[in-house]
């Protein structure tokens, strides 16, 4: 059914829209700077840790053995020094992260069986310090095992093989990308950021400055004023939806493996909940400035809590239930399988239905919230 | 069914503690101007907002052109055009484009618009402005838009909220001869949206308007005036009946010292009011003591060492009665 007050609200947002530089840039510059903040910057892949080492022993095996952890890929031997109280500069000026001791006995001890040298770590980054230390021990043990069999076929016996090998095959991301996962998430962070925003702020922009007075007065209905100010941000939202998928794609290589049907619908269904919250904002605030602090106070807990940042599954029982009340959490599960794993509607179809609850109660409340009137 | 295009039957909204509108009642015909007039916080624009229905009352209800406005809003604004005390015009759109958005939300179809737009912007001077945004055009011009904007789907009533209140006094003189203007030609009715249930025939006469305004010279040119005090309509007539009140009750002193004038006066106890006007004072006594005050009054001032030039019974200025108006205990 074509309504044509709808219509003329919705050319009237785009002419606003397009008149109002700060609008724009945050339409279009945002999901491109958060797109690259995050494809980039947000990396959690550790890789290239800066190492030091104090080679007492200064041997042809200890040479092999730091051989063994440049070979690792995950650290760059960067200094090397000659004394306690220099690494530990190092390390307190940041410089350095792992600190690798050789003692002077070490290819003595080598050939005993109990060689021993210290790695120190700098714990401070939690994330960079656990992955240096599992690298590390891994490091460590396969150095050994070879050394091992080194020595046994020295001595003319048949290397034995290890009693259990666990043999790894990573699916979907076999390189462990951290974007694969992280840009999935930027299009249900900007779906949920700027669109409660804008829709938020623009219907309490005609309340600020008076313009409400004159539609109110219009025979205009309610469901048709809201239509008309929900649908242009609808609109952007897919374009910008589009935008970090086509960049996301050709730049950082992000798989679009799910069908791109599914990819909309599902959106189109998120999208219901953060305009929702957008129009929600709207009825508490009397300003812009306070419709932008409201959607935050909604925002920043839902990203928090939704598993963009920090997996579900390691956070508290507590704040594991809590999560399951935010709609984003659905979203980002379900962009993630369909980009990256391609999977169909039946994989998906418990998030699916939740986005659909929370779209209709969401937006139900706020339209109910919403009045045409001064009071 | 009756001949008036506006009841309002003892409406009140009250915020919190204070009783905004306590109890209006209007009555408008067709084809007539009234002025609602009264101090800053009288309960004008809330009694404007009441009869758009961009206020829900606590009490009371409001018909318009024959609609219930709480029950048949829609339908009821559909006959309305209002301008707002503050401009609420877009202003990063043009005058063109603001007339248009306003009239398609209020149904003209997209071929009437545009000769509509063009003939009310010609109507209140705007047509060579119409692609300036309004955010650039002087207060003047802001309340001309908003009137157009008003205009545009040819209502049946027209509310201006202190549409002149900041306007320059030839702008303002421009803006009456429009609202004349628009009373005197007879309403083409052709409500575009609801036409088919226009329950008020054309015979019925031309657009009413309600306005609200602080200025006593464009009261007196409304039909009938209303005055406003404490969310009450205290006093409603015509201006001259209004100032009939308190025919013989006026005087012109003019003398020197203007103060030491204006002093005694004021001691007297039979002087209810003194108002200074430039270099003359306008003296209220008590209904049936102008002779005593018109022989004491001289011989008063002259003891305190003042001197009288001129004493005179004057016709009363709106201004006057507005004045007493406000300060009458209506117990």
């Amino acid at each position: 059914m074509f309504n044509s007050r709808i219509f003329s609200i919705i050319r009237k947002e785009f002419l606003q829209i397009f008149r109002d530089p700060r609008t724009l840039a945050m339409i279009i510059i945002m999901p491109i700077m958060q797109l690259f903040l995050l494809g980039y910057a947000a990396t959690t892949d550790v890789k290239n840790i800066s190492m030091t080492v104090w080679d007492q022993s200064k041997t042809i095996q200890s040479r092999n053995l730091l051989d063994a952890f440049r070979a690792a890929d995950y650290f760059v031997i960067e200094h090397s020094v000659g004394s306690l109280e220099e690494y530990q500069a190092l390390i307190e000026s940041g410089d350095t992260r792992v600190v690798l001791v050789i003692p002077p006995d070490y290819d003595r001890r080598l050939i005993e069986g109990n060689a021993q040298v210290l790695m120190v770590l700098d714990g401070s980054d939690a994330t960079v310090g656990a992955t240096a230390l599992s690298t590390a021990r891994l490091v460590g043990q396969a150095y050994s095992t070879k050394i091992m069999n080194e020595q046994t076929s020295l001595a003319g016996r048949a290397a034995p093989s290890a009693p259990v090998e666990v043999r790894t095959q990573v699916w979907y991301n076999p390189d462990l990308n951290s974007a694969y996962f992280n840009i999935p998430g930027v299009i249900g962070m900007i779906l949920s950021f700027i669109t409660s925003i804008l829709t938020a702020t623009t219907i309490v922009r005609e309340r600020e400055r008076g313009t409400i007075e004159q539609l109110i007065v219009t025979p205009i209905r309610s469901w048709e004023l809201i239509a008309g100010k929900l649908l242009p941000y609808v609109i952007l939202g897919f374009i910008e939806t589009f935008e970090i998928l086509l960049i996301g794609h050709w730049w950082f290589g992000v798989p679009i493996r799910g069908s791109g049907g599914l990819i909309i619908l599902t959106s189109g269904l998120f999208l219901m909940s953060s305009l929702g919250i957008g129009l929600l904002a709207s009825t508490l605030a009397n300003t812009q400035q306070e419709a932008m602090m409201t959607v935050m106070m909604f925002n920043l807990p839902m990203i928090f809590l939704s598993g963009f940042f920090f997996p579900i599954a390691a956070m508290p029982k507590f704040l594991q239930i809590v999560s399951y009340a935010i709609p984003l959490r659905y979203y980002l599960t379900i962009i993630r399988s369909l980009l990256i794993k391609g999977v169909g509607l039946a994989a998906i179809q418990s998030e699916v239905i939740a986005l659909i609850i929370f779209g209709v109660v969401i937006m139900g409340a706020a339209s109910l919230r919403f009045r045409k009137r001064l009071d | 069914m009756t001949n008036y295009l506006v009841q309002a039957n003892g409406i009140k909204k009250y915020f919190g503690k204070v009783h905004a509108v306590d109890g209006v009642d209007l009555n408008i015909k067709a084809g007539e101007i009234y002025g609602l007039v009264g101090s800053d916080g009288a309960g004008k624009t809330t009694t404007m907002r009441l009869l758009v229905g961009a206020l829900l009352p606590d009490q009371g209800d409001v018909t318009i052109c024959g609609y219930d406005l709480r029950k048949q809003t829609e339908l009821a604004r559909s006959t309305i055009g209002y301008l707002s005390q503050r401009f609420s015009m877009y202003e990063d759109l043009t005058v063109l484009e603001n007339i248009r958005f306003f009239a398609e939300i209020r149904g003209l179809s997209s071929t009437e618009w545009l000769p509509r737009s063009m003939e009310i912007l010609e109507f209140v001077g705007l047509d060579k402005f119409k692609d300036r945004r309004a955010g650039q055009l002087s207060g003047g011009m802001k309340q001309k838009l908003g009137l157009a904007s008003a205009l545009v789907t040819r209502p049946r009533l027209l509310l201006l909220d202190e549409p002149t209140t900041g306007v320059d006094p030839v702008t303002r003189q421009d803006f009456w001869q429009l609202v004349i203007k628009l009373v005197s030609t007879p309403h083409v009715d052709s409500p575009p949206v609801f036409g088919e249930h226009g329950r008020m025939s054309e015979e019925q006469g031309g657009v009413s308007v309600i306005i609200s305004t602080p200025y006593m010279d464009e009261a007196s040119r409304c039909h009938r005036v209303g005055f406003m005090r404490e969310g009450k309509i205290i006093a409603e007539d015509t201006p001259s009946n209004l100032r009939a009140r308190f025919n013989n009750r006026v005087l012109e002193l003019r003398g020197s010292p203007i103060n030491k004038l204006r002093h005694v006066a004021h001691q007297d106890e039979d002087v209810e009011d003194v108002a200074a006007f430039g270099d003359k004072l306008h003296v209220r006594v008590r209904a049936g003591k102008t002779d005593l005050i018109m022989k004491r009054l001289p011989e008063e001032i002259k003891s305190a060492g003042g001197t009288v030039t001129d004493l005179r019974v004057i016709p009363p200025a709106l201004e006057d009665v507005f004045i007493a108006l406000s300060e009458s205990n209506h117990d």
